[in-house]
């Protein structure tokens, strides 16, 4: 799907990287441990976290994920938002907790990002 | 060696951890290196660059440059580690409630960096540092 159907499915606000809005995504990976995502993330997934802060985009960018959806509506800070737009990262924030939004997109066709 | 770069990481500095590793990878992307090699010394440098912020009194990170390979290498002053196998298994760490309350020090670093490299060597010695060097096949 779009990164823009995962935008609307999950009534999010987008912070930063619209530009990738009209992208394609298959899978998506939930998880608030950076040190699992790095390790069993598979790349050009979704990232859904509700931890914030910087290594959550440093963490994104290295394993080449470039989109971050922050749940339970966290917000990134402005330095976080500039931070992401730099790195051309798209960045979302939804009121939705990580389950639900799990559920909603992988009921939508997104599958599990795990790498094996 | 064609090419070599070299960053300093400090303890505990969590807003700036992470750049050495940007860098890395933006320079390897400059470079042309494939993607997949790419992903592999970014994420291995980048738990390194955690590690040294995490466990370290601070060290380097260097990245070599060569035609047939990339060899990372990262070094601390200390505090060494005892028991490297026990710090080698998955899921073991002595890392505090700060550093997993950023989503880190789960035990993972050292085993992902080895699973991404194509070699992976480590030394260390109490009181004095420790030393990885990785390379990575371009």
């Amino acid at each position: 799907m779009k990164l823009s159907q995962v935008r609307d499915l999950l009534d999010a606000v987008v912070l930063s990287g619209e530009s990738h809005l009209e992208e394609e995504v298959h899978s998506g990976f939930g998880c608030d441990l950076m040190s699992d995502v790095l390790c069993f993330a598979r790349e050009d997934a979704i990232l859904l976290t509700g931890l914030v802060n910087k290594q959550v985009l440093n963490t994104a960018d290295m394993a080449n994920m470039n989109s971050i959806i922050f749940v339970r509506d966290k917000m990134p800070s402005q330095e976080m938002i500039d931070m992401a737009r730099e790195r051309n990262l798209l960045v979302m924030s939804t009121k939705y907790i990580l389950f639900e939004c799990c559920g909603i997109l992988y009921s939508n066709g997104l599958k599990g990002a795990h790498l094996r | 060696m064609s090419y070599e770069l070299v960053f300093d990481v400090k303890r505990g500095d969590f807003d700036t951890a992470g750049e050495a590793s940007r860098k890395i990878k933006r320079t390897l992307q400059q470079l042309g290196v494939a993607n997949k090699v790419i992903r592999k010394v970014s994420i291995a440098g980048y738990e390194g660059e955690m590690n040294l912020a995490i466990h370290s009194s601070g060290g380097r990170i260097v990245l070599q440059v060569g035609e047939e390979e990339l060899v990372l290498t990262i070094e601390d002053v200390g505090p060494g580690i005892a028991n490297i196998d026990l710090a080698m298994t998955a899921g073991w760490s002595t890392a505090g409630d700060e550093v997993r309350q950023m989503g880190f020090g789960a035990g993972m670093g050292l085993p992902n960096m080895k699973n991404n490299a194509d070699s992976f060597e480590i030394s260390s010695k109490i009181g004095e540092g420790t030393k990885i060097v990785m390379k990575f096949f371009v």
